[in-house]
């Protein structure tokens, strides 16, 4: 039972980190259709932004509370503001262009985004401080669940709570939603339909961030490649739960995440992704719309 | 006086974001913190003046879309005139067919070798147009197939000393096989779940590839793959590479005359028609699984036969060749030079293949250059380096030619 509920608690910390990536996925692909490659990348820069500021608050001697929650917000507003100029430049040029060229100048802009880093920082794994404070409270149970990822899980679902209240009942929420809906209608009911797809991207950037940093700090190393992965992954997650809904982006995570761990804990952790992609085909021939995503009508 | 505070702005704001990664280096196990401000200046000064040149080149793209839209046509390119005129066209693609022919006599060893692998990427290319641009089917994982035809040269020699002639039609089958067995469970998925699909058969063979150690030797590969024997004839390193790359021209002719007439085809025909409208399409008569299958198991066969090539030519073949950003690369490959142009393909395989080789100068730096090419063309020509000419029929021309019958 130990065995099974350490493996649980994994699954759910893996699960939350690729849900809060997929969230980023889900909601540029509900509105503007379009599978952004670069994502993961953001992703990567939110944890490099995270360690460089990390470092530098530890040289002028901080104390460590401060240091993670300015890390952390450090790491957020860059991330935010990768997202907001890579649409500009990379994106919004192409609004009208044939369906595959954003796909293409966005996969261009991941192989970019890697390559700078790794030219403006380093190829080599980099040691990440661990930012994440001792919960006491936790030291009974510390064979099935660790402070980070507690912390982890805590973190990504109050993200979520928060998100889909700004989605449900703000004025941009609403915008959002009208746009995903039908884009053209949006504008000519006034929406500004520019300023919903910087938001959009803005917010997604953010999660990512908030993931990165979180990972990070709980495997203790990053790279520059680390993004690649995770935005793979966190893609199948979105796909999974139905790509363009919010909700299925979280339970594509969480299942993808208890998919994971569970074959990991008893089958082979060699076959792990195999797993993990085997379940996506299987689940796609089924509800070839993913678990929540509703099939388009088609009219004729 | 406007476009230099605008200049001045967006200098300042790239400062801004490349202010934690580029001017700052946090060595974490001696807890060193190097500044490199000086860096973010000069990211700042050459922004200043890009930005120029980008609002430059975007205002001139738009002037030119706007243009096509008054004269309601599209401009077509002074290239684009003289490839439509046969009096230059013939001579043009005689003088290419030559300079191929003499490539290997010219340039080193070194230089052919870059372009055999050039030359495996068109064919690639073109493959994969089938599924993609004919079909209108998005697919990620088209490397898995490139990866079945070289590693069923590679085993089937290792384990049974089959030669590359035998195992060339033995791959390309393999492919197509493959390309059946991934297009079934797919057949109902559309667009982007499509995508993520083929993308996750893809890393599947790979990782199948990396883990079953016992068979495929895992992650370490398989080496002394032999190069193609032609009747003893061409031994020696110099010359079969020399061989490989006549077999490789060869090849590339074959392809291209096969998608050419594939194209304007019976099946080339539905594949488009499936493309632009599926429900249009069956209510038109045509089969939708038998068409889509067709298309991925004739995709499949191209990246089935070259893998072979592949693996011939280098010898040594592992999992780390066939990661999802060679299938990026080779659907970047169709998109940038212009989807369902056969021509156009063949120019963007050149183009991706050769540019990393010669940037080379720029070392580190060419993997960059790479990525922001990739965007920058995209931005500037969305539908590609050539665009695909749609046949088209003038009606009244018809009427006309039929005598006004039907009026």
């Amino acid at each position: 039972m130990d065995y099974f509920l350490e493996l649980f608690f994994s699954g759910l910390t893996r699960g939350s980190i690729y849900a809060l990536i997929a969230l980023g996925y889900t909601m540029v692909y509900g509105i503007i259709e379009l599978i952004n490659f670069a994502h993961g990348e953001i992703y990567m820069i939110g944890a490099f932004v995270g360690l460089t500021v990390a470092g530098v608050l530890t040289s002028f001697g901080f104390p460590a509370t401060s240091i993670m929650v300015l890390a952390s917000m450090a790491a957020i507003v860059y991330a935010a503001a990768y997202g907001y100029t890579l649409e500009k430049i990379a994106y919004r040029p192409l609004r009208s262009a044939p369906r595959l060229s954003p796909l293409i100048s966005a996969i261009g802009m991941s192989i970019f985004l890697q390559n700078y880093v790794m030219l403006a920082q380093t190829s080599d794994f980099i040691s990440f401080p661990s930012l994440t404070p001792e919960f006491a409270f936790l030291d009974k149970y510390s064979s099935t669940i660790g402070s980070s990822d507690f912390l982890i899980i805590v973190v990504a679902a109050v993200v979520m709570v928060l998100l889909t209240l700004f989605i449900k009942f703000t004025r941009m929420g609403k915008a959002m939603r009208a746009t995903a809906q039908n884009r053209k209608m949006a504008m000519l009911v006034g929406v500004n339909v520019d300023q919903v797809i910087s938001v959009t991207f803005i917010v997604g950037s953010s999660l990512a961030a908030v993931g990165g940093v979180l990972i990070a700090s709980h495997i203790g190393q990053i790279n520059f490649f680390i993004g690649f992965i995770a935005g793979i992954k966190a893609f199948t997650a979105a796909v999974l739960g139905g790509i363009g809904s919010v909700p299925g982006a979280m339970l594509g995570g969480l299942i993808l995440g208890w998919t994971e761990s569970f074959c990991t804990g008893y089958v082979s952790s060699d076959y792990e992704d195999v797993f993990a992609f085997a379940l996506l085909v299987i689940i796609l021939i089924f509800r070839p719309s993913g678990l929540l995503g509703k099939a388009p009508i088609q009219k004729v | 006086m406007e476009g230099l505070k605008k200049s001045l702005l967006v200098s300042l704001w790239f400062m801004f974001l490349t202010l934690p990664i580029v001017g700052v280096f946090v060595n974490t196990i001696d807890d060193v913190v190097i500044w490199r401000l000086e860096r973010v200046l000069y990211v700042g000064i050459c922004t200043f003046f890009l930005s120029f040149l980008w609002r430059f080149m975007i205002s001139k793209k738009e002037a030119g879309a706007k243009r096509d839209e008054e004269t309601g046509e599209e401009q077509i390119s002074a290239f684009g005139k003289i490839l439509a005129n046969p009096s230059f066209y013939y001579p043009l693609l005689a003088g290419v067919l030559v300079f191929a022919l003499l490539f290997p006599q010219l340039f080193s060893m070194y230089q052919v070798n870059i372009m055999i692998s050039a030359l495996i990427y068109v064919v690639l290319g073109l493959g994969l147009n089938i599924v993609v641009g004919l079909a209108g089917l998005l697919d990620l994982g088209y490397v898995a197939f490139y990866a079945v035809g070289a590693y069923s040269y590679a085993l089937m020699n290792l384990y049974w000393g089959v030669n590359f002639w035998v195992a060339l039609p033995i791959g390309a089958l393999l492919g197509a096989l493959c390309g059946i067995i991934l297009g079934f469970p797919v057949l109902r998925l559309r667009g982007d779940y499509l995508a993520i699909v083929t993308l996750g058969f893809g890393e599947i063979i790979r990782l199948v590839l990396e883990n079953w150690g016992d068979f495929t030797h895992g992650p370490s590969g398989i080496a002394n793959i032999p190069r193609p024997d032609f009747f003893g004839l061409f031994t020696g390193l110099s010359n079969s590479i020399h061989f490989m790359y006549y077999l490789m021209i060869v090849l590339v002719i074959f392809t291209i005359f096969i998608v050419n007439r594939l194209k304007n085809s019976r099946i080339g025909r539905a594949w488009q028609a499936l493309r632009e409208d599926e429900i249009a399409c069956q209510a038109m008569g045509i089969d939708k699984v038998k068409t889509k299958l067709m298309a991925f198991s004739i995709g499949a066969t191209w990246a089935g036969l070259v893998g072979v090539v592949f693996a011939a030519k280098t010898s040594f073949i592992n999992p780390a060749s066939f990661t999802f950003l060679e299938s990026a690369i080779i659907l970047s490959i169709v998109v940038l030079g212009g989807m369902g142009s056969i021509l156009g393909v063949i120019l963007g395989a050149l183009v991706l293949m050769l540019l990393p080789e010669y940037l080379r100068a720029f070392s580190e730096y060419r993997m960059l250059v790479f990525g922001a090419t990739m965007v920058l063309v995209m931005v500037f020509r969305p539908q590609g380096l050539v665009r695909d000419v749609r046949k088209k029929i003038d009606i009244a021309a018809v009427r006309k030619a039929l005598g006004g019958a039907n009026e």
